[in-house]
């Protein structure tokens, strides 16, 4: 990774309007409150992850991005727009995809129906070139076009997932935990496909992430998350080092 | 046994993989012919003892029909061992360990065959239960059976719209059929309507009550969907008794008006159907054409739901039935997805229902009980959810089943005269549903047929297959 250049290129950031921009969020499941007021920026042509341990509300925060729980509290902006109160599927209009929880690519399509349900918000358009760069992107994924979703493995799933959403040319891209349940060697693949995304396509990405080494390296910025609350932030190098980041969620190996 | 598609080893995967119709049908009909052969003298003819005379009676339609159901088993025998090759001969898609070739399925290769077989039967069932039973009068039984089990065909693909295209579990789809009913049967009695206007108002107006259950329960899911569409369904009949200035109560409607011939009445006199057409008058002609109207309301449904299924609106109920929250974070818009499933299955039902209406001349809240939604939701999901030619076998099954099994007059050389093969028809055939249900537990067709089926398969270039490992 360019360390010198991603710096610089927060630094000019910095000054102006970030892409996404999370202020005062306050999310709640019922009367337990999940969020506790969370500010967050995720800039253009930036990795931004946010890390933290089970339960902290870091799928919360990724879903209430998409409107799914609602924020009772605060400001989500994208682009300039506040996007707070716009149902699910109208944010997944404005060039924001996301890859959820859980992979949930539909099992009983093929993987071509797969595809083209992730290229169905823009009508279809340029689906042949899509396809062919998701399908160099994952070589696998071009092996089983024709297999049923429910029929990959776990890694092929997720690079489905990824595939999927990449395939409504995202200006943002959300990842919540691509590397759960992975070999090593794939979450190797799939963190290296994601740099790749960054750095040819310029695409912004928010990850989030259990595996906190891997991403706090791939990342130029991260965030930390303990129950609710952001509770650290900086480049991804400075909370590498961090001696607290480290005796939280890095050591006892990687 | 010469026939390509027989032959089945893993050296002649080739031959295997395409069906090869043309030597099927010649190896039927080869067989065909040594039945018919055959039947000459085993079959064609009887001796029959008239008091002292001896004479033969010729039996060629006998003869004719089992030549033509041998070369109808003879070609399903083909596609099955095709199928069953093919299978062997390719990687199962479940088995995700290799690569698996871009080409249709075994079911494909099946359905492809089994769709004109069924149809070409549909179509000549009037005629061949007239040469069966040798008059029009005579087969009035049969007739009617076909056009009940048709009527359910129809219902059962309305139906898997909403439960098997777009997964919303709807216990209260006679709601739908008896609002249909009352469509046609009010409009035609108090103004007048012929049948052919009331057909698209009942549909309309069965797709408008769709959207009105479909708001309050666009949030629920699964078994709380179900209570709700279940006392949805209860709603509209106790409406439908207890609202008597508008629907005359539980005395229903009668005298409701007959289904012409496109203007053409079915009556005996001047200008009636036989008249028009030279015919001798037989009412039996009404019931054949109803046969073919709900014959042709039925391709319809499944027409329009193929066509639906491959237009995005179709793929959005598919993708929602997998995974709503995958659906909404892909920018479907869930609301309108599911009202449309909810307006378009109820609109057939409409149909259905104002055909059911013309066809008995007679409605009242009975009809539409709760054990009628029950039947046509089994039909949908032991037909295999979303599977159209599934569903059509399910009612075939389950309508036509209990009739025939009413016939089992054999068991009473079992079980003695005494035997009433009506009384067990119920159990045989519930404990036939529990062994479907333990065999197949997905339905009769659980495989979902891709909708999109890529032609030419995609070359794969080693350079990128060896970044795939892993």
């Amino acid at each position: 990774m360019t360390a010198g250049a991603s710096i610089q290129q927060t630094a000019i950031d910095a000054g102006r309007q970030p892409l996404l921009s999370v202020r005062g969020v306050k999310t709640y499941y019922g009367n337990i409150i999940a969020l506790k007021g969370v500010d967050m920026d995720v800039h253009e042509g930036e990795i931004v992850t946010l890390i933290g341990a089970n339960g902290a509300g870091k799928s919360t925060l990724m879903m209430t991005i998409f409107g799914n729980p609602r924020a009772r509290e605060g400001t989500i902006t994208y682009a300039g727009r506040d996007i707070t109160k716009m149902p699910t599927h109208e944010i997944a209009q404005l060039s924001i995809a996301q890859s959820p929880e859980g992979r949930r690519i539909f099992p009983r399509m093929t993987v071509f129906e797969n595809l083209q349900m992730g290229a169905s918000i823009n009508g279809m358009a340029h689906f042949d070139q899509d396809l062919e760069r998701v399908c160099t992107l994952f070589p696998r994924l071009k092996e089983r076009l024709q297999q049923r979703g429910g029929t990959l493995s776990g890694g092929e799933q997720q690079m489905l997932a990824i595939a999927r959403a990449l395939m409504s040319r995202p200006r943002l891209l959300l990842l919540d935990e691509p590397s759960l349940g992975l070999a090593p060697l794939i979450v190797k693949q799939i963190f290296s496909i994601i740099k790749e995304l960054n750095e040819k396509d310029g695409m912004t990405v928010f990850l989030v992430e259990q595996n906190a080494y891997h991403a706090l390296k791939l990342a130029h910025r991260g965030y930390v998350m303990v129950t609710g609350n952001i509770t650290m932030s900086g480049t991804g190098k400075d909370l590498l080092n961090d001696p607290q980041v480290r005796a939280a969620y890095l050591e006892g190996g990687h | 046994m010469n026939a390509p598609s027989i032959t089945s080893s893993a050296q002649t995967q080739a031959a295997t993989k395409t069906f090869d119709l043309k030597a099927a049908l010649g190896d039927a009909f080869r067989t065909a012919l040594i039945t018919f052969g055959l039947s000459i003298p085993i079959l064609s003819f009887k001796t029959e003892q008239n008091g002292a005379d001896l004479f033969l009676r010729s039996r060629w339609d006998l003869a004719l029909i089992i030549t033509a159901l041998v070369f109808g088993l003879r070609l399903v025998l083909h596609a099955f061992t095709a199928s069953r090759s093919y299978r062997q001969a390719t990687p199962s898609p479940k088995q995700a360990t290799e690569p698996v070739h871009a080409e249709p399925s075994a079911f494909q290769h099946v359905s492809k065959f089994a769709i004109p077989f069924f149809l070409g039967v549909a179509l000549a069932f009037p005629v061949l239960i007239y040469f069966v039973q040798g008059g029009l009068n005579e087969s009035r039984y049969w007739i009617d059976l076909g056009i009940l089990i048709l009527t359910y065909v129809m219902l059962g693909w309305g139906l898997n719209i909403v439960v098997g295209l777009a997964g919303l579990l709807d216990l209260g789809y006679v709601a739908f059929y008896a609002v249909g009913a009352y469509s046609y049967a009010l409009l035609s009695t108090t103004f007048g309507l012929s049948f052919w206007i009331c057909l698209p108002l009942a549909g309309i107006l069965a797709a408008f009550w769709g959207m009105i259950l479909g708001f309050p329960v666009l949030r629920l899911r699964g078994d709380y969907l179900a209570i709700v569409t279940l006392a949805f369904g209860e709603i509209i009949r106790l409406v439908l008794i207890n609202w008597t200035d508008l629907t005359n109560g539980a005395a229903g409607i009668s005298s409701i008006p007959r289904a012409s011939f496109f203007g053409i009445p079915f009556t005996a006199g001047e200008g009636g159907f036989a008249q028009t057409f030279g015919l001798e008058f037989n009412g039996m002609h009404r019931i054949i054409f109803l046969y073919y109207l709900i014959l042709v309301l039925a391709l319809i449904t499944n027409f329009v739901t193929m066509r639906l299924r491959k237009l995005p609106v179709g793929r959005a109920w598919e993708a929602l039935r997998e995974d709503e929250i995958a659906c909404r974070s892909l920018g479907i818009n869930t609301t309108n997805t599911k009202l449309t499933a909810f307006a378009i299955g109820a609109m057939f039902g409409g149909f259905a229902g104002s055909f059911f209406a013309v066809r008995q001349g007679f409605v009242s809240p009975e009809s539409f009980n709760f054990l009628e939604s029950a039947i046509i939701l089994a039909i949908v999901v032991m037909g295999g959810m979303g599977s159209q030619i599934g569903v059509a076998i399910a009612a075939i099954v389950l309508v036509g089943g209990p009739e025939v099994l009413r016939n089992l007059t054999f068991l009473k050389a079992i079980f003695g005269e005494g035997f009433d093969p009506n009384e067990y028809r119920l159990l045989i055939f519930g404990m036939g549903m529990v062994a479907m249900m333990v065999w197949r537990p997905r339905g009769l067709i659980s495989e979902r047929d891709p909708s999109v089926v890529l032609k030419e398969r995609k070359a794969i270039s080693g350079s990128l297959v060896k970044e795939g490992h892993g």
